[in-house]
């Protein structure tokens, strides 16, 4: 973790690792949901793991395996990943000014900016515990989620027919779940009707996976037409865990 | 060509992830780039939810998925925990398919 405690201890700082710990479980739980979706989705188990591991972002992991299980191209697959992915970028500038990192360090912490640990290290009240949580969070994440994805992954393929225990609808409820905490301002509402819209009437005229590409360029035009209204969009991290789990 | 989207999809995640913590942060920091990033995961995820649930290739359809999504959804209204959710939808999905 690199951070050792050179002088005082933070006093919460045992609370911090409890935390980080607690949601790796939970995102491991998650995760075994992501390995049975994916090998459901046609996906091998070594696929299955290799996204844990490099691409590492649930959303985008989701989104990506479902694409491919609709028929959708490899293009549309990793474009609505990226896309989805987006929002980790500006994590990051948050994250950045707190942790301080340069070279293979830096390397090595972008792979773990993700919802979880960025909520756990903004809002603070010391760079420290900041970077405590961001550490403690990312590595218990990483190691408990892509455990969770081989299990999840192995059982699913020990399944002849996953479609008998339900597996297909549980994506679309994983993306739910997700969605629930974005909902709670008025723009969002009109933001994800447009778009379910715009993929639904779509579908029998565009190659697969490309529905969803359209949903976000309305989406973006949307924004850029409603430039000049409210200005209180925000970007906050929402962890699954801690929104799911209270 | 699974592996292509394996491999671009993680690349280009990564890259976002490594630009984040690189780019000087008012590069990013405008309101409009902000705007459009909170607004695409909600789009995305709002498509990705009736696309799969509401379609079968390119044809819309309505079978057990859209049960699983209606007991998902009062899951999370509920304030279900996520695997909660996730159970409900495929165990309702099962269920109607053993019962049709």
């Amino acid at each position: 973790m690199g951070n050792a405690p050179e002088t005082e201890p933070t006093p919460n700082r045992s609370a911090i690792i409890r935390d980080a710990i607690g949601i790796g479980v939970a995102t491991g739980a998650y995760a075994l949901s992501f390995g049975a979706i994916s090998v459901a989705s046609g996906l091998s188990v070594l696929q299955t793991c290799v996204l844990s591991l490099l691409l590492f972002s649930g959303g985008s992991q989701f989104a990506l395996v479902g694409v491919l299980g609709a028929g959708g191209s490899a293009v549309a697959a990793a474009g609505t990943a990226v896309l989805l992915g987006s929002r980790n970028a500006l994590y990051g500038l948050r994250l950045a000014p707190l942790l301080k990192v340069r070279g293979l360090k830096r390397a090595g912490a972008a792979q773990l900016v993700i919802d979880e640990s960025t909520a756990m290290a903004v809002g603070r009240d010391s760079e420290r515990a900041a970077r405590l949580g961001f550490w403690s969070t990312g590595l218990s994440v990483f190691i408990l989620w892509n455990l969770g994805t081989l299990l999840g992954g192995f059982g699913a393929q020990a399944l002849r027919n996953p479609e008998v225990l339900g597996l297909d609808a549980a994506a679309p409820a994983a993306f739910l779940a997700l969605l629930a905490s974005r909902m709670r301002t008025r723009q969002p509402w009109v933001i994800a009707v447009v778009a379910a819209l715009v993929a639904l009437v779509s579908v029998p005229f565009v190659p697969a996976g490309v529905p969803v590409l359209l949903a976000a360029a309305a989406a973006t035009v949307l924004v850029l037409r409603a430039r000049s209204g409210d200005d209180t969009a925000s970007v906050r991290p929402d962890s699954v865990n801690a929104e799911a789990g209270k | 060509m699974i592996w292509a989207a394996v491999l671009a999809g993680s690349v280009g995640c990564y890259l976002l992830k490594l630009a984040g913590l690189s780019v000087p942060p008012r590069l990013l920091e405008n309101k409009t780039v902000q705007r459009i990033a909170a607004a695409l995961p909600v789009a995305l995820l709002s498509a990705l939810i009736v696309i799969q649930t509401f379609t079968t290739g390119h044809r819309l359809t309505l079978d057990a998925r859209a049960g699983g999504l209606a007991a998902a959804l009062i899951a999370v209204l509920l304030r279900a925990p996520f695997l909660v959710v996730v159970g409900a939808a495929a165990a309702t999905a099962a269920i109607i398919r053993l019962l049709t």
